[in-house]
């Protein structure tokens, strides 16, 4: 059996060695741009069916990103958008015969999740300055520098074991049950792993959003109390 | 006899049965607490099914990573190298 660690390289180019995964993000990558491109060439501002359909899509995001955080989406809204809609068409691609997920492959959600440490620190550079964004480790008190510096890389990375782990032991799973009994036994377990695969992409969407936010508001000059905190700290009972 | 190989298979057996049992009692009670809350409140169920699910996608991550402690000790050993 394959170990589920290691990639398969498909052919070189130059020096570089181009896997599975690679190729299959490429072409998510194009599938989504001219999807994208192409649905929304010619936008009214009186919807038809199609433009309602994306709008609805748009708006169901724009009210996650509110009402996890307490952010206004609008800066948030193209990247937090692209990694669940990416991740969901990457998680689905088991769908097609012959394909893996890229997220089985520890490189990919490496990949995500160093996008996620940089738009962290970015957002929140934008959001506050520089000087705001060092002040963000200093929250709730300074005696936390160590540690939330610490929480910075070790939050991400757990992000991107829990991203590949999820994937990667589905699509393990059903290889194994796939090699051990025969035609129709692994479609329940394939059935689990689309709402896996779900799930998986809108925390992984989530978290992100959270990360951003937290360092946002950390990075804010003194405000009121009632600032609109994040809502896994503001929802515990 | 070479032990390494077989203490490699053993410890990955186990870090998988005894690293799933507590993950799976800590999903076990948080889906108890929101099916209670749901109970309590059932106009605040969205808000309490998301926070539920990214709660367990939280602890289901400690699950996650005996797995892949576990893949590493079977796959990419490096004491069997």
């Amino acid at each position: 059996m394959n170990s589920p660690l290691d990639s398969v390289t498909l052919f070189q180019l130059g020096p570089v060695p181009i896997t599975q995964a690679v190729l299959t993000t490429w072409a998510i990558m194009t599938v989504l741009v001219l999807g994208s491109v192409l649905l929304t060439r010619r936008l009214e501002l009186s919807p038809g069916k199609r433009q309602a359909a994306l709008e609805l899509i748009v708006d169901t995001m724009d009210t996650q990103i509110r009402e996890t955080t307490g952010a206004e989406p609008a800066p948030y809204r193209g990247f937090i958008g692209t990694l669940f809609l990416f991740i969901l068409v990457a998680n689905w691609t088991s769908l097609v015969p012959g394909l893996e997920p890229p997220t089985a492959q520890l490189e990919t959600d490496a990949a995500l999740a160093v996008l996620v440490f940089l738009s962290v620190v970015w957002f929140g550079v934008r959001g506050n300055g520089v000087g705001g964004y060092l002040k963000s480790f200093a929250a709730p008190n300074p005696v936390m520098i160590p540690l939330n510096m610490l929480e910075s890389v070790t939050r991400v990375f757990s992000m991107f074991v829990r991203l590949f782990g999820n994937v990667m032991s589905g699509v393990f799973v059903i290889g194994i049950v796939a090699s051990l009994a025969g035609l129709l036994v692994p479609i329940p377990l394939m059935a689990l792993d689309l709402l896996t695969g779900l799930v998986q992409a809108y925390i992984f969407a989530v978290l992100a959003m959270v990360f951003i936010s937290a360092t946002v508001e950390d990075g804010q000059p003194e405000t009121t109390e009632d600032a609109p905190a994040t809502s896994l700290q503001k929802k515990d009972p | 006899m070479d032990y390494a190989p077989l203490a490699s298979i053993f410890c990955a057996a186990f870090a998988v049965a005894f690293g799933s049992i507590g993950p799976a009692l800590a999903e076990g009670r948080a889906v108890a607490a929101a099916m209670d809350a749901i109970a309590r409140q059932p106009e605040a169920a969205n808000t309490i099914s998301r926070t539920l699910f990214v709660g367990l996608a939280m602890i289901e991550t400690t699950a996650i990573y005996c797995l892949v402690i576990a893949l590493l000790l079977l796959f990419a050993n490096p004491l069997l190298a």
